[in-house]
């Protein structure tokens, strides 16, 4: 019964999203709350019957489509709105429509006094039908249409408080950035239509290895532009500036879309299309490549900020580094692990965060946190067990899905990738206990004014948190390494990469169960080591930061200031483009353009000068000039 | 028929003469009355020569169209009079000189 319904789930929160949108500022509250969680939840619960249906069928034939209508037919082209239901796409879709529900509840609370309150709900489920209708889609075409959807819910969320010029210059940032990436992902879709006739899945797919031979050039252009997608939508190197800037818009819009699902877009999308990275090893290496250099870079930036939710933001950069470091050694299923599991703590994060600003109303600077751990108990017991999982310490969830990465790497990537990414661990560990201390623990640097707001937030609020909490602890259990029979989520993704198996990248070490606990003990040391380090800088010696950053002046310098990244691509990006604009504008639309135009009219005008002086207003010269003619057309033809 | 009567020229004659005159009088003369009268003129000779032409065809059709032209002659001039008493009580003139706000 539930698979027949597939397309209720993407469809539910679109129905939702245009009541809230063309009733806005006429419903009530309550109504507009209703319909925005309701119709969520409603896909919540068909999703999850879908899967339980899913889960019925025999292994290798769980893949289910849906058509509705032919969408386009011209030619040789033909698409069509089909949603399909796999694995992956299962799995996908319960973290977007259960994290979405929570986070739908969670926000009935947080904007509770907002004004737009319609219109923000009318957003986010149009949001939820755009992840839906990404994941579930069973074309390229229709892929992209969730994909440019999600960017532009993306952009109209970062900008919800359109009237802060900060929170629209972000929303415009986010929006042009993504542009670069989607300009590759719609080549990589134009190559595959040239290539293979067809933007189906299925066709594509099973084409896919037998036309392209390993390392060929198309299967790597095709890999390598759809992979410029993914690092804008996934907010990877070099297109990663504007997560950061996103951090503008509501919390609840941050833990949603800028953490837990659209973010993961990228990774989602390399892992659905797989096959071509497998058939090009450069590109696979690329990714691996990318992925690592992102998780260093952002979790370098991420130690030194200030604002509570760019350090969650350069942290989530650093995450999908890792996700992208799972799929580019080839072990995708452990990228769609650390996705799960990352939606889970980090939208926990988020939330968590969101608490903290909105019991201080509105601050966002950890240095005028502290000592919060008395105050909101609950945002505090779930915000910890959140940062326990993405530091990765055993048995909470991110410490699974990361090591499992890591242990990839190891086997598959070397021993200097998962040095990196072990380094990258210990960094995680150390920014996320840094803003766990400075926000819950130590003296308190809140304002005098904020203290008198302090409080817990509503159970609205604080339920999607312990939901949450919950998973972020017992999220890891589908994925037990060692144990016989433990990888469920391993073995339930299995059809969709069974295809890979034979095409990827061999080990470089042999799989051994007993390296890998002692990989795994040396990463949870150097997870607990970091927790140390923040300890010992932020709650035993408050003074030891100063005096560090004092003495490694330039280097904290250059990451304070996020390596200049931003001003770089002002100076030779930006600002090239705008001054060629201006010039364009000048020379060429100015004087050109507008030059023909006007010029074509100052000749009529001139012309019509003339012209009027012909109309004397004498009803006598008219008659003349009548006569003449008539003079002149009689002698013609008399005389011809 | 060329034996007894005047032949077709000489009314042709006449009424491109008439015509002439008229023209004449509608290019030169300013008073509206008279440029009206001049079209009648001009009106008038035409009918001549349709006249003219349908007895040397011995065929009726010219003599039909003068009906028409007699007809609309006098609704025109009905329309035009009205026109130039309405003129006359706004101007005070019926100079067609003096009336010329149309002009470019």
């Amino acid at each position: 019964m539930g698979l027949t319904l597939l397309w209720l789930v993407p469809l539910l929160p679109l129905v939702g999203a245009i009541l809230n949108g063309v009733l806005a500022g006429t419903l009530p509250r309550k109504m507009v709350s209703a319909i925005g969680v309701g119709s969520v939840g409603l896909s919540l619960a068909i999703a999850v019957a879908c899967f339980g249906d899913l889960l019925a069928l025999p292994p290798e034939s769980r893949r289910v489509t849906q058509g509705l209508f032919t969408w386009i037919q011209s030619g040789d082209f033909h698409a069509e709105v089909r949603y399909a239901l796999d694995p992956l796409g299962a799995v996908m879709m319960l973290v977007v429509t259960g994290v979405g529900f929570l986070i739908h509840v969670y926000s009935t609370g947080y904007m509770g006094h907002e004004k737009a309150y319609g219109r923000y709900f009318s957003y986010l489920n149009l949001f939820t039908f755009s992840m839906l209708t990404l994941v579930l889609a069973d074309n390229f075409l229709l892929m992209f249409l969730g994909w440019e959807a999600v960017g532009l819910c993306s952009y109209l969320l970062i900008g919800f408080w359109y009237q802060r010029p900060a929170a629209a210059e972000a929303g415009k940032k986010a929006f042009v950035v993504n542009r670069i990436g989607d300009w590759g992902f719609l080549l990589g879709i134009f190559l595959i239509f040239v290539t293979f006739g067809s933007v189906d899945f299925a066709t594509v797919f099973t084409q896919a290895p037998q036309r392209l031979a390993v390392g060929s050039a198309v299967a790597t252009a095709i890999a390598l532009l759809l992979f410029l997608g993914a690092t804008g939508k996934s907010a990877q190197l070099p297109l990663y500036v504007w997560l950061p800037d996103a951090m503008e818009g509501p919390t609840p819009v941050s833990a949603l879309i800028h953490a837990a699902t659209m973010v993961t877009a990228g990774v989602y999308m390399v892992a659905r299309c797989h096959i071509f990275y497998l058939l090009s090893p450069p590109a696979l290496q690329v990714v691996a490549i990318v992925g690592i250099l992102t998780a260093l870079f952002a979790a370098t930036i991420g130690l030194v900020q200030n604002d509570i939710k760019r350090v969650l933001a350069y942290s989530t950069i650093s995450q999908l580094g890792y996700m992208f470091v799972g799929c580019g050694v080839g072990a995708f299923a452990s990228g769609i692990f650390h996705l799960m599991t990352h939606a889970f703590f980090k939208a926990l994060l988020f939330l968590g965060a969101g608490s903290v600003i909105h019991a201080l109303s509105g601050e966002q600077d950890l240095w005028k946190m502290g000592g919060l751990k008395a105050h909101l108990p609950r945002t505090h017991a779930t915000f910890l067990i959140a940062t326990l999982a993405i530091a990765g310490v055993f048995p909470f969830a991110g410490f699974f899905s990361k090591d499992e990465i890591l242990y990839q790497a190891w086997l598959r990537g070397g021993p200097l990738l998962w040095m990196a990414g072990v380094i990258g661990a210990f960094m995680t560990a150390f920014y996320m206990f840094r803003l766990y201390f400075l926000t819950f623990h130590g003296r308190s640097r809140v304002s005098e004014e904020a203290k008198h707001h302090l409080h817990e937030s509503p159970n609205s609020m604080t339920g999607p948190l312990m939901i949450l909490a919950v998973l972020s602890v017992i999220g890891g259990f589908v994925q037990v390494p060692i144990l016989a029979g433990g990888q469920r989520l391993d073995q339930f993704l299995e059809p969709v990469f069974a295809d890979a198996v034979d095409l990827a990248p061999a080990a470089h070490a042999a799989s051994a169960a007993g390296a890998e606990v002692g990989l795994m003990v040396i990463s949870l040391v150097v997870a607990l080591m970091g927790i140390f380090v923040a300890y010992k800088f932020y709650v035993a010696d408050p003074e030891l930061p100063r005096r560090l950053a004092e003495q490694m002046r330039g280097a904290y310098r250059l990451v304070f200031n996020k390596y200049w990244v931003d001003e770089i691509y002002e100076s030779f990006v930006v600002q090239p483009i705008y001054q060629g604009s201006v010039r364009l504008w000048e020379r060429f639309d100015a004087a050109v353009i507008d030059g023909a135009v006007n010029g074509v009219g100052r000749q009529i005008e001139r012309g019509a000068e003339l012209l009027r002086l012909a109309q004397t207003g004498y009803v006598q010269v008219y008659a003349l000039i009548l006569t003449l003619g008539a003079v002149v057309l009689i002698g013609y033809l008399a005389l011809r | 028929m060329g034996s007894m009567g005047v032949p077709t020229e000489y009314y042709q004659l006449v009424a491109a003469l008439l015509f002439t005159i008229g023209l004449i009088g509608v290019l030169v003369r300013r008073s509206a009355l008279i440029i009206f009268m001049s079209i009648e003129l001009m009106l008038n000779a035409v009918n001549l020569s349709f006249v003219a032409f349908s007895r040397q065809h011995g065929q009726m059709d010219g003599q039909i169209f003068v009906f028409f032209v007699m007809a609309v002659a006098a609704a025109e001039v009905a329309v035009g009079l009205a026109i130039l008493v309405a003129i006359f009580r706004n101007r005070e003139t019926a100079s067609v000189d003096e009336v010329h706000l149309l002009k470019g």
